[in-house]
């Protein structure tokens, strides 16, 4: 099986009048359909860059990136990309926030409508669909900004740090929520955080990033010996504390 | 904020507050009502030249002289007409141009000194050119009018969409949208405060062109009254208007300052 994502010797800088930053250095790797893949890096090392690259909102310079087969041009609508705040509106309902990408595109159909509102009950959302965002709580706009991504049906999701505005309390609950969503939808994931325990919890493949400019240090595969846990689940498995103190090491190692 | 029970301490502090409330309305009135007597008796006993201050009885019997042969209706509706016409053309001028600037960095590139100067020049200045180059009429009144408030409304609005959250333009190219999404769907919403506070300052602004206009083309409004009764010494006249023109002043204000509370309540800013 050919993988979803392949992403081959991708490298970026960024220009400024100051000088030139290299930000990613000669990345490859791929992802398979249903995966859940995770990225961790030290800060600023490029993950976001990453994602934008993959997001295509920034054009790839060198190197190649190819969604099932096709190489990138441009945004693509199979990729939905989340990013760290929800900037949901508060000039628009609930509702018009999570069909703002389906506005935009003009594909307010009547399947896509039902499948947005079957969204909202799934997900404990629709008796709030004619709220202000103000009026949600923090977990609650985390799953509304992720079933606004999911309205576009992507075949891939990117996550930028999607946890990292809310409490420690919220964070555990929210994991918990979109990961199992994003099982649920079937949806293939590349989740970026800087928290080791939250990548162990959620990914079947760790992508371990050096600083900038990133380079990949390691790709660690993720296996709990029972494969339908969830994130919760997993943080009381015995072999989480192994993985975490891996990745940790690997990290801490300043292994030039 | 439970309405049903409030504690006596709550009773107590909105009561206090109530009160405090009245006995400031009510301060205002007698000092306002105190200044009208002072002002009648001293015009009364001599102690003032009431040919050149005026009283508050001459004022009173002006308008009502004026209201008899329409006088002071034509000429408060024109200044009127003359200010909202201005208004209404300023705020299309500064959006469109702003959106313009906005749509492109090199023609804000090029242009932003030019707005610049034009902002910091004395706008009075430019009311005898008008006039040479458009005429004596309504329209150049208009235009002396908008040129006060249209190089400085052009900046603030163009400042107010590029300060737009970064973040938020780029999830609207996330979710496949283009330059005139964002534009439509962040950068407009989220400029509106802006937007309404750059109405505030220009409503006022207007007025104040639009008078200076009168004062130099006019054969009616406001500012023609103004100017026409200090060369004729009817102060009385002059004084009207003036008063007028508060009240006007304060009146569009205050509409704006509705239309303010309507678009917060209705668009939950
Ligand atoms: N638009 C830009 N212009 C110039 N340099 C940039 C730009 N965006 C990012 N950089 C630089 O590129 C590097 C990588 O940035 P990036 O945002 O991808 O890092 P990150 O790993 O996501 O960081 P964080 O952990 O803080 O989210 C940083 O050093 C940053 O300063
Ligand atoms: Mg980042």
């Amino acid at each position: 099986m050919t993988p979803l994502l392949e992403v081959s010797h991708v490298c970026h800088a960024y220009h400024t009048l100051t000088g030139e930053t290299a930000a990613l250095s000669d990345l490859t790797f791929s992802v398979e359909e249903g995966e859940f893949f995770v990225i961790v890096g030290p800060s600023g090392c490029g993950k976001s860059t990453l994602l934008s690259l993959l997001s295509g909102l920034i054009p790839v310079e060198e190197g190649t990136i190819r969604l099932s087969q096709s190489p990138l041009a441009g945004h693509q609508t199979k990729i939905g990309y989340m990013l760290q705040k929800d900037h949901l509106f508060e000039w628009r309902t609930v509702y018009r926030n999570v069909v703002l990408g389906l506005e935009i595109q003009k594909k307010e159909t009547p399947e896509n409508v039902e499948h947005v509102e079957q969204m909202l009950k799934d997900y404990g959302l629709f008796a709030f669909k004619d709220s202000r965002p103000s009026e949600l709580s923090g977990g609650m706009r985390q799953r509304a900004a992720l079933i606004r991504t999911l309205a576009l049906d992507p075949s891939l999701l990117l996550l930028d740090e999607p946890f990292s505005a809310l409490d420690y309390q919220t964070r555990l609950n929210v994991c918990d929520d979109v990961y199992k969503i994003i099982k649920k939808e079937k949806k293939t994931a590349i989740l970026v955080t800087h928290d080791l325990s939250e990548a162990v919890s959620m990914a079947d493949r760790i992508l371990i990033l050096s600083k900038r400019p990133a380079k990949i240090r390691r790709i660690l595969p993720v296996h709990f010996s029972d494969e339908t846990m969830t994130p919760m689940q997993r943080r009381q498995a015995p072999e989480f504390k192994d993985y975490f103190n891996e990745i940790w090491k690997e990290l801490n190692t300043d292994g030039q | 904020m439970d309405n049903e029970r409030i504690s006596p301490r709550q009773a107590a502090f909105l009561k206090e507050h109530r009160r405090h409330h009245h006995l400031v309305a009510f301060l205002r009135f007698l000092a306002f009502f105190l200044f009208l007597v002072l002002w009648e008796v001293s015009a009364a006993l001599h102690w003032i030249d009431a040919f050149i201050f005026s009283s508050p009885s001459r004022i009173l019997q002006t308008i009502l002289d004026m209201g008899k042969d329409h006088t002071i209706f034509r000429h408060t509706g024109i200044t009127l007409y003359e200010t909202l016409l201005s208004f209404v053309l300023v705020l299309l001028i500064s959006f469109l141009t702003a959106t313009v600037l906005w749509f492109s960095e090199t023609v804000s590139e090029i242009l932003e000194p030019w707005l610049v100067i034009l902002n910091s020049l004395p706008k009075s200045a430019l009311a005898p050119l008008l006039i040479v180059w458009l005429g004596a009429n309504t329209g150049t009144i208009i235009v002396a009018g908008m040129s006060v408030a249209v190089f400085g409304s052009i900046i603030s609005m163009y400042t107010a969409f590029r300060d737009t959250d970064e973040e938020k333009i780029k999830l609207i190219y996330t979710l496949g949208g283009n330059r005139m999404k964002v534009l439509q769907c962040v950068v407009i919403p989220s400029s509106i405060p802006s937007i309404i506070s750059i109405l505030k300052v220009n409503i006022g602004l207007c007025l104040v062109g639009v008078i200076i206009g009168e004062f130099l083309a006019a054969r009616e409004g406001l500012g023609y009254l103004i100017i026409y009764a200090s060369q004729i010494f009817k102060l009385n006249y002059l004084i009207t208007a003036l008063i007028i023109l508060c009240i006007i002043a304060f009146g569009l204000y205050q509409a704006i300052q509705k239309l303010e509370h309507h678009i917060r309540k209705t668009r939950h800013l």
